[in-house]
């Protein structure tokens, strides 16, 4: 299971990484894709929404099921991922590279607080 | 993982969609070995099937040849849905679904005991089956079983014959569940892992649950449990034409059927707005009044979504209803049945 050193995770299975701007882009996990099997379907936010924490935000759908994608930190969605709405096997093939949408956060500080990479391997190790 | 009906099984072996096109356009296999075949033997049998089915055993008039039926039960719903081989004279192979096995047998040895029937009725779980599946099937089953070749150059579709070899007693059967060409193979379950093992140096893929869910759903075929059970009747399944209300032939359920005209149908879906997936549950609005899709998916060989949905009768293929998908209202239409056949795309699916 492919889990990057250099991003933050949710244990509802999101990624975030910091970009140089300060915004923050957010994906699912290769643990997360993996279960889901493959993507059909991506419902993202719209531009210019403001989520809070653990916000139910976007649905990723594969053939086999349906499920939230959660914000991870509260923020204004600043992007969204077009190309990956149009093909939504790019977040099987490369989950790290496909980002779903970016966010501005509220309070720069909330993404170092998530969960390091081996803080999510281990809440996946109990799943 | 997944447990069906008592089995564990994969729902994939490697990515869903890449199984379900390997079907689609070449080879692939799937363990359906949960599923159970019950021998019905003896002077009678043939009696006896012609009443417990809903299918006439009498279009079985040359041996190997299989039917497709229900099973009902008096007040004429879906107690369960098999295929019946004619193996030869009181010799009938009947296969059953894995979750309805026990009460199918309860059921059957019932009906033998209020007949005073001679007829024997033997649950096989000494066997196993194996589905090879897809247009090049002909091709690659003789690879791994050389002693087949000869008969799966000449088996016709929906006929099945026995034949020895090393690996004991085995029945193909040119029947499946995916809309493609193929055959089932009934072998003895400790021959199982060594086939499969065969089949797989002949470049047949494993293919798990969720390629033989969609592979049905584009062929149009019901799952049991999911698109029918015993609140349903076939005449509410799409599957009125396994059952002759017509015949003189008596068999149980048929009075029920005769007596309760059906108020809905089993028909096709296809999505046309983007908005989500089809899945089982969701509601339909028509014109007619609301249904409900009983199995839905993405289909990978219309790269649309597409269900099942049982709907008022009188809505007709060309029809637009609306799916509630999440918070929406999305547009889809009704389609006959089956969606896709040997590869080809058979519904409409323009916007």
């Amino acid at each position: 299971m492919n889990i990057p050193t250099n991003l933050r995770y949710t244990s509802s299975h999101e990624w975030v990484r910091t970009e140089a701007d300060g915004t923050v882009s957010i994906g699912i996990t290769d643990h997360a894709q993996a279960a889901l099997g493959d993507l059909v379907y991506l419902e993202l936010p719209q531009v210019g929404r403001k989520l809070a924490a653990a916000e139910a935000c976007a649905v990723v759908e594969s053939v086999k099921a349906a499920s939230d994608v959660y914000a991870p930190i509260a923020g204004e969605v600043v992007d969204v991922n077009a190309g990956v709405t149009s093909s939504p096997e790019q977040v099987n093939q490369d989950p790290y590279a496909a980002w779903l949408f970016r966010i501005r956060p509220a309070d720069a500080g909330a993404a170092a607080k998530l969960l390091d990479a081996r803080a999510y391997e281990a809440t996946i190790g109990d799943a | 993982m997944v447990d069906f009906g008592g089995w564990d099984m994969p729902v994939n072996y490697g990515s869903q969609i890449d199984e379900h096109r390997a079907v689609r356009t070449d080879v692939g296999m799937f363990d359906v070995s949960h599923m159970l075949a019950l021998d019905v033997e003896g002077a009678g049998a043939r009696d006896f099937l012609r009443y417990v089915l809903a299918n006439n055993v009498d279009r079985l008039k040359t041996p190997g040849k299989a039917l497709y039926s229900c099973l009902l039960k008096p007040d004429g719903t879906v107690q369960d849905d098999l295929i019946v081989y004619f193996l030869h004279d009181d010799f009938f192979r009947l296969i059953v679904n894995a979750g309805t096995a026990e009460k199918d047998i309860e059921w059957f040895r019932e009906r033998l005991r209020e007949r005073q029937s001679a007829v024997t009725l033997t649950p096989r779980t000494d066997l196993a089956i194996i589905a090879v599946q897809g247009p090049n099937a002909a091709r690659a089953l003789p690879k791994a079983l050389p002693s087949a070749a000869k008969l799966v150059s000449t088996l016709k579709p929906f006929h099945a014959a026995i034949l020895e070899d090393a690996l004991g007693e085995v029945m193909i059967a040119r029947t499946g569940y995916t809309g493609e060409d193929g055959f089932e193979v009934v072998l003895p379950a400790a021959a199982a892992a060594d086939l499969w093992t065969r089949l797989s140096g002949a470049g047949v893929a494993p293919c798990g649950l969720g390629a033989r869910d969609t592979l049905r759903l584009e062929a149009g075929m019901n799952l049991y449990g999911q698109d029918m059970d015993e609140t349903v009747t076939p005449l509410e399944s799409g599957l009125a034409w396994t059952i002759d209300l017509a015949s003189p032939r008596d068999f149980i359920g048929k009075s029920a059927l005769n007596a309760r005209p059906p108020a809905r149908q089993l028909i096709g879906l296809v999505l046309l707005d983007k908005g989500g997936v089809l899945r089982a549950h969701q509601k339909v609005h028509t014109d007619r009044g609301d249904g409900e899709i009983t199995s839905g998916t993405f289909s990978p060989t219309l790269n649309q979504s597409i269900a099942l949905a049982r709907l008022p009768a009188g809505i007709a293929a060309g029809d637009k209803v609306k799916v509630v998908v999440r918070d929406r209202e999305l547009a889809a239409r009704v389609v006959k049945l089956p969606f896709v056949r040997n590869g080809k795309v058979l519904a409409d699916v323009a916007p």
